[in-house]
């Protein structure tokens, strides 16, 4: 069963198409990467399929909900952490965490802090107030703040991006946590962990999809058995700008 | 919705310079008028006329510190964050604006009550010039929730922090009686909320009730445009 669907969705800025009539399906409980270079369309797809701007048209099926006709519906199944880190400064880590789970209505939510707490290592700077922290730090709070709702579809765009090798590693490891329980779409520049991490991985370039499939098969679609240079070629194929 | 309340609540509190600015701030100046005041021949500034003008400035600040909250949440993912979640339009409105009503409140109690010890008298008349503050809560909340949507931090300081600030000290007849500088100057306060907001507490104190609601309902007429602009801007940002 699909968790994600997407009708040509298309977003356009005045002149500019950000996404260009964009059909890609996302399997439930997949891990599925988006790559693309700046300005490929990678987060502006991300904010369409999240309900934070309006597609200009075509249709993005969440969990069966369209973002167009039932954004409610969709924004209770889902959970967003923007490229940006996205906490409240002057709340403590657990304080930023209950907050979420206050938003999305869990009864239990101090249990439930308390887990996510435990599951992404925030013991030692739980009472911290987020504006105290470091960018790694904050980073992690910022997804562990996406996790407590229990999301069935979670967006994670640029989840390490500006993290040390070994928080980016731990992350990877809590990612790779969620397969098969959540459908996770990822965005991120950097291709190994894109290799790593994904079921499937879909390249964009100038808004549009240049290709899908696994690692391995884009790899062999694109004749080499280097990854980074599988996405070189796709993502410049004829077509891309 | 409660939940965001609570954190707006936390957010405003935990900023050392938003207590400073709302309530050390009105209190200094109620105490520095009055010193004055001791010092000249003439009356220049009665307790009983200054407590409802101080009061009516203060919320300014407010409007402040809610344009900031706003701006700073607009200006960081924390906002894109929300805008994912379930919360509703309505609860984002109420969620900005109910925390600020108790702060209001406990701001110009706060003033009535230096007032008090400055020579003011207290008695039930007191409780009326504080409920005459309400359409100017109101006003001041949802200008403040009008700028923080229009406007990213840095400008809401000067917009808020200065401009609306220095409009509502000196438009309001605080400091001066309006009728001294008269002409245009006089025309542009009486269409704004400021004077008759002041003039409304004063009113009250005095127990002159027919003044009271005549300026109350250009207050209130002002809240009602500034709340209504708000929501509508609020709504308009939401939906992009």
């Amino acid at each position: 069963m699909n968790a994600i669907e997407t009708l040509h969705l298309t977003k356009r800025y005045g002149p500019k198409t950000a996404v260009d009539s964009l059909c890609l399906h996302v399997e439930n409980g997949e891990l599925f990467a988006l790559l693309g270079v700046n300005g490929a369309g990678k987060t502006t797809t991300i904010r369409m399929l999240s309900c934070l701007v309006r597609p200009t048209s075509g249709d993005a099926l969440i969990l069966g909900g369209s973002v167009l006709t039932s954004p409610e519906t969709v924004k209770r199944r889902i959970s967003v952490s923007p490229q940006e880190t996205a906490v409240a400064q002057n709340l403590t880590v657990v304080e930023n965490l209950e907050l979420m789970a206050g938003i999305y209505g869990l009864l239990d939510r101090k249990k439930r802090a308390q887990q996510v707490v435990k599951e992404l290592g925030l013991e030692e700077i739980v009472e911290n107030k987020a504006k105290v922290l470091s960018g790694g730090w904050q980073r992690r709070l910022s997804i562990a703040m996406a996790l407590i709702t229990e999301p069935e579809v979670l967006f994670l765009d640029e989840p390490t991006l500006g993290l040390d090798v070994l928080a980016r590693r731990e992350l990877w490891e809590v990612i790779r946590a969620l397969r098969g329980r959540t459908t996770v779409v990822l965005t991120t520049h950097y291709l190994e962990e894109a290799e790593a991490l994904s079921d499937h991985v879909g390249i964009m370039a100038a808004g549009r999809l240049q290709a899908v499939g696994t690692p391995e098969e884009l790899k062999q679609r694109a004749g080499t058995s280097d990854f980074e240079e599988a996405f070189i070629r796709l993502a410049s194929k004829k077509g891309a700008a | 919705m409660g939940s965001f309340s609570v954190r707006n609540t936390k957010e405003i509190l935990r900023d050392p310079i938003n207590m400073a600015f709302g309530l050390g701030f009105p209190i200094a100046l109620l105490l520095l008028l009055t010193a004055i005041q001791a010092n000249v021949p003439v009356e220049v500034f009665p307790v009983e006329r200054l407590t409802p003008g101080i009061a009516m400035f203060g919320l300014s600040f407010v409007s402040l510190f809610s344009a900031t909250l706003i701006a700073k949440d607009r200006s960081t993912a924390f906002l894109t964050r929300l805008l994912s979640s379930p919360l509703t339009a309505r609860d984002f409105i109420l969620g900005y604006t109910l925390p600020l009503l108790p702060m209001c409140l406990i701001q110009s109690v706060v003033c009535y009550v230096t007032g008090f010890c400055l020579g003011l008298r207290p008695g039930w008349t007191v409780l009326a010039a504080l409920a005459a503050l309400i359409p100017s809560n109101i006003f001041f909340i949802s200008l403040g929730l009008l700028c923080g949507s229009l406007f990213n931090d840095k400008q809401v300081g000067g917009i808020c922090g200065a401009l609306l600030t220095n409009m509502a000290a000196l438009l309001s007849g605080t400091w001066f009686d309006l009728e001294m500088v008269g002409g245009p100057f006089l025309r542009v306060a009486e269409l704004l909320p400021f004077v008759h907001a002041v003039d409304a507490g004063r009113a009250a104190l005095s127990g002159d009730w027919t003044n009271m609601v005549l300026h109350l309902l250009w207050t209130t007429g002002w809240a009602f445009a500034a709340l209504t602009a708000s929501i509508a801007v609020f709504r308009g940002k939401m939906r992009r």
